[in-house]
């Protein structure tokens, strides 16, 4: 596969979240509105994209049998960076993120793009496999996230379009909202796709 | 190069290496987002501070004390101007909140009225329970005195219009409220 080619991968073809529908639980907590399903995105692209980096470098150093507890060690790392760079920098997005922020370890999306990508394949490939995979990740939140704010709030990207005491479809803002509004999307992009 | 062997020397030497680098990095990077967060901190306080006291002139960060609550010991900023105490500002919390907990700041007079609140940390649903950030709610408060107005939701026979469809929410919110205002009571006046 080309270079290219693994960088659009992620965004369409594979894209994690619509397609290979993995890390749904920060998808399904954090879209509430856009700005927070952005915010998410960008801060899971950076810690993919650099994990991949660290991890295809090292590849040839870490035993296989404790290679789990390496690209963990990896990934815990920048997320603590990008936790800590939040909290000083724009401590109002860090709060509306809440406990995902730490929680984007547990991603499966980052350790599956260790496991089944970054260890076998170059470093540059790495690196835009990782930036392919978040950006189709940020876009989907995005995307999500700008549904539910829209048909919930009435808002988007914190920008009101309807009155002050217009009444809302709040469910789109609650739980049960995000599974509503995630499986029509997927429905959409299935159609897309031309699948059956 | 080849992939390391998985034998007991390389495991140890490469979880040890790659744990020491990362604590390493970690603790560099600690130092440099260090400053920013405490500023970033304080700064939120001090606006929260500000939002529901009367303008002062001293540092209420300074001069704050504790008193005590069934909820753990809530923070008091005292808020002075030349000298004449204008207003507190309690940090208060409560733990019947839809998403469990919150913490306000409110400010007091020093008779117990009630200047004006301030949401500090909140898990409440956006959309419903974020409402208690907005005016039409927060300013029921205001001038009331919880020694002679029941602050508790018209359901709970008060006088306070719970935000429609975030009841539990505006239950929290007067529960914090008057925590703040029985701790003052109790023991905050100084």
């Amino acid at each position: 596969m080309s270079n290219l080619r693994h960088f659009t991968n992620g965004i369409m073809r594979e894209n994690p979240t619509l397609v290979l529908l993995i890390g749904m639980c920060p998808v399904l907590a954090v879209s509430t509105t856009a700005i927070n399903g952005m915010g998410m995105g960008i801060a899971t692209t950076f810690v993919l994209t650099m994990s991949n980096l660290v991890i295809s470098l090292i590849k040839n150093l870490v035993p296989n049998k404790v290679r789990i507890p390496i690209f963990v060690v990896v990934i815990a790392s920048f997320v603590t960076i990008v936790q800590m760079t939040m909290e000083a920098f724009v401590p109002t997005l860090y709060k509306a993120l809440g406990v995902f922020v730490p929680l984007i370890v547990v991603n499966c999306i980052i350790l599956a793009r260790a496991e089944a990508f970054a260890q076998k394949n170059t470093v540059i490939a790495s690196i835009l496999d990782g930036l392919g995979m978040g950006i189709g990740f940020t876009l989907a939140l995005t995307i999500l996230g700008a549904i539910r704010e829209m048909l919930g709030n009435g808002s988007i990207f914190n920008v009101r379009f309807v009155g002050e005491n217009a009444s809302t479809i709040l469910v789109f803002i609650l739980s049960p909202g995000a599974f509503i509004a995630l499986g029509y999307l997927i429905a959409f992009i299935n159609r897309l796709k031309g699948n059956k | 190069m080849a992939k390391l062997e998985s034998n007991l020397k390389t495991m140890v030497l490469s979880l040890f290496g790659v744990c020491a680098l990362a604590s390493g990095l970690l603790g560099y990077m600690n130092k440099i987002t260090e400053g920013p967060i405490a500023e970033s901190k304080a700064k939120a306080k001090l606006e929260a501070i500000q939002k529901v006291v009367p303008e002062f002139n001293n540092n209420p960060s300074e001069e704050k004390y504790t008193v005590q609550s069934d909820l753990g010991d809530l923070e008091c900023f005292p808020a002075k101007k030349d000298g004449q105490l204008v207003g507190t500002a309690i940090s208060t919390k409560t733990n019947i909140a839809f998403s469990g907990s919150f913490s306000l700041m409110v400010g007091i007079k020093p008779d117990g009225t009630l200047i004006n609140t301030s949401v500090l940390e909140h898990k409440e649903t956006p959309g419903l329970g974020t409402k208690m950030t907005e005016p039409k709610f927060k300013n029921q408060f205001v001038g009331k005195n919880p020694g002679t107005n029941k602050i508790k939701v018209k359901k709970d026979g008060g006088e306070i219009d719970a935000i429609t469809a975030a009841t539990i929410s505006s239950r929290a919110f007067c529960d914090a409220i008057m925590r703040a205002f029985n701790a003052y009571q109790k023991g905050g006046q100084k």
